[in-house]
């Protein structure tokens, strides 16, 4: 019914771009994005997060009656599906996008697990994509036609192993991670892989796995804690690092405990509460201190949902103004989609220096941004606290 | 050997959930000989009646500015979720498994799969998908004995556990409705003849079962805070093959089974590499069962088998 109701009002300013352009006749192309999120399943929250960025997104768009292209200006349309952060369901929700809806360009999904596949789906229908968050290089790799809006993990990994071995000047380092997630499992690989480059061989001396939806992970927690490790480093979701790090102070651990992006989301702290005070991780902004055209989304943003936006809302953001940029520098729709979306993908590649609100982009050739690191602390009073910054050399 | 005994303390809370909950399943079968597989998510449906009910009382005992004890809240809340959950059980049996009572069993254990979907996906709908952090009822205290480290919630549980065990025991050994169960399980055919009423029995199974697995899902959010719509369904079907493996039907073979089973993972990703933890915790099961096909307390029915 919504979806309904928001084509109507679409339709209707569509009606009156037509009236001023004084064009009485013939069928208006409308501009349909897909968002492929996980709306339910293990993390909503991050679809929460994407949902809400898209529709302050569109809402922009519509207050300036359209998307302008060449000179003309165009309806848009957003099309959002869930799905359920599973990959088989993210596969689903492209292919129902590309084939039904017709999208021109689709955002999502955001997890690894799911944007891996999804990315597969996109790139054999020619179908521009780009995931705001998936950190894994395969996401992207030899899909021309799929892009990312954050770092990678080969790049993640060795910003945390310096950044940890910079600060706390440790050598010995545990990972707990879930083995059956692409995301975790890869971030785990890259950061064992720097720091025994920093630290020798068997310098990570607990390398320690579950699967998802494991609650206890006592066993391996005290595997890990009687290892001598100095750090635990856990690239896991908001739900695990709860229970991980409350399980790890209960069975004495008494290091740090560092994290990832995936850390980022708005509700880590209000699972973990006070256990995770003071813990660090890296992601792409700092809410905390932020400045300019990050501020005043961050603002709009509060205003609106009551609470400060995490990382994914940010780069869903970034990720849809990128999608508006090529769009509009494709310089003219000509209504056939296949010809449409090979245009997209083009002007995409050739965007540099691109100004967003998680910093600058440039794409490589695999349709990977150049951009900075931001190592965070989770304050006394629960907030994230910009630390330091980490770019690419 | 720190970590021998470490792992026995953790062994001891992961194998109290699977132990309450596998008394569940086998206390059905014992009764219906069908196994009820939506028994994993009525402990989700426990753990969050006990989330809004340690809410609430937390809120009441705020607007009346009572300084009420933890302990307190945490003890009414496992009683008043128990008796609470135990009429979702009387409510499933009603409508889910009675109609069903004279069709072929394969029907029935769909019916279970599918109230456990209806379970699961009419929480989300009321809830939505959102993480709930269930309250920390109890400050936690870790006591260090050696270098094992103890915490008062993983006592309280463990205890809990144990005594609920104990009071079903007794209930079963001790009482009429025990007997009368007892009973059933040695013959379901001709134990109604005699003047048992299974439409009583029945309810009755069920709402005890329930209530043990509310019990779960309240010290389970003690242990593990953090509760979504899905949590019941591995832990489930864990449970289920401690269940089997206890040997159908038998009370205490469940509840041996039930720590069994956690002391087989704790161990399994102590020893080998972590990654291996189900593939070999189950593969051990697996090997049991081929040489106690009926469990470790089950009979081999002389009666035909329904299931």
């Amino acid at each position: 019914m919504k979806k309904m109701t928001t084509g109507l009002i679409i339709g209707l300013i569509g009606l009156l771009v037509f009236a001023a352009n004084g064009w009485c006749f013939g069928r208006k192309t409308v501009i349909k994005i897909g968002i492929n999120a996980p709306i339910t399943g293990d993390i909503p929250k991050v679809g929460e997060g994407t949902k809400y960025a898209a529709r302050m997104w569109l809402e922009d768009i519509e207050k300036a009656g359209g998307l302008t292209v060449g000179d003309t200006k165009y309806p848009v349309e957003v099309v959002i599906e869930d799905n359920e952060s599973k990959a088989e369901s993210a596969v689903k929700a492209n292919t129902k996008m590309i084939t039904e809806d017709e999208v021109l360009f689709i955002v999502g999904p955001q997890s690894s697990k799911q944007a891996i596949p999804a990315g597969a789906v996109a790139n054999n229908y020619e179908t521009p994509m780009i995931t705001p968050w998936s950190t894994n290089p395969d996401s992207t790799k030899d899909r021309p036609f799929v892009f990312r809006g954050c770092f990678l993990d080969p790049f993640q990994g060795p910003v945390l192993a310096n950044f940890i071995t910079e600060e706390f000047k440790f050598t010995k380092a545990a990972v707990l991670y879930d083995v059956a997630s692409d995301y975790p499992k890869g971030l785990a690989e890259f950061f064992k892989k720097a720091w025994e480059n920093l630290h020798g061989p068997d310098s990570v001396v607990a390398f320690e796995s579950f699967t998802t939806k494991d609650a206890d992970f006592s066993s391996q927690l005290s595997k890990i804690i009687k290892s001598d490790a100095q750090v635990l480093f856990t690239p896991q979701y908001y739900n695990e690092v709860a229970l991980i790090v409350q399980q790890a102070n209960e069975l004495g651990w008494k290091g740090p405990i560092v994290g990832s992006d995936s850390w980022g989301s708005a509700e880590t702290v209000s699972l973990c509460g006070e256990n995770c005070y003071g813990q660090f991780f890296s992601t792409h902004y700092a809410a905390a201190g932020a400045q300019g055209a990050t501020k005043d989304f961050i603002d709009r943003y509060q205003a609106k949902h009551g609470y400060v936006p995490d990382d994914v809302a940010a780069l869903t953001w970034d990720s849809l103004r990128l999608a508006q940029r090529a769009i509009e520098d494709t310089g003219k729709i000509t209504g056939k989609i296949k010809k449409d979306r090979k245009a997209v993908r083009d002007a995409m590649a050739r965007i540099k220096n691109f100004e967003g609100i998680t910093g600058n982009m440039t794409f490589t050739e695999e349709g990977d941004p150049v951009k900075c690191a931001v190592i965070v602390r989770i304050s006394d009073k629960g907030e994230y606290e910009f630390y330091k910054s980490v770019c690419p050399n | 050997m720190d970590l021998f005994l470490q792992n026995i303390v953790n062994a001891l809370q992961w194998g109290s959930f699977y132990a309450l909950i596998a008394l569940g399943y086998s206390m059905v079968y014992s009764i219906l000989m069908l196994f009820n597989f939506a028994h994993g998510d009525i402990f989700m449906v426990g753990a969050y009646i006990g989330f809004g009910i340690a809410t609430g009382l937390l809120a009441l005992a705020a607007m009346a500015g009572l300084p009420v004890p933890g302990w307190l809240v945490l003890v009414l809340t496992i009683i008043i979720s128990m008796f609470l959950t135990s009429f979702v059980g009387i409510f499933i049996e009603r409508v889910g498994y009675r109609p069903l009572r004279e069709a072929p069993r394969a029907s029935a254990a769909i019916t279970g799969l599918m109230i456990g979907i209806i379970l699961e996906t009419g929480n989300l709908a009321l809830l939505g998908a959102r993480r709930l952090s269930f309250p920390s009822l109890i400050d936690t205290v870790t006591f260090q004995i050696g270098s094992v480290y103890v915490t008062n919630k993983k006592i309280f549980i463990v205890a809990v556990s144990l005594s609920l065990m104990f009071g079903l025991h007794l209930f079963i050994q001790k009482t009429k409705w025990g007997m009368a169960m007892r009973a059933m399980s040695y013959d379901f055919q001709a134990v109604p003849l005699m003047g048992v009423s299974i439409n009583k029995l029945a309810p009755l199974t069920f709402a005890i079962g329930s209530g043990l697995a509310a019990a779960a899902g309240i010290l389970y959010g003690l242990a593990y805070p953090v509760l979504d719509p899905y949590m019941g369904i591995l832990l489930g079907w864990k449970a289920f093959v401690a269940a089997i493996l206890g040997g159908r039907g038998s009370i205490l073979g469940a509840a041996l089974a039930g720590f069994l089973l956690g002391f087989i993972e704790i161990f399994a990703a102590w020893i080998f590499p972590s990654t291996f933890r189900d593939l070999i915790a189950y593969s051990i099961i697996l090997l049991i069962l081929t040489f106690r096909p009926h469990g470790f307390f089950g009979q081999a029915h002389s009666t035909q088998l329904r299931l």
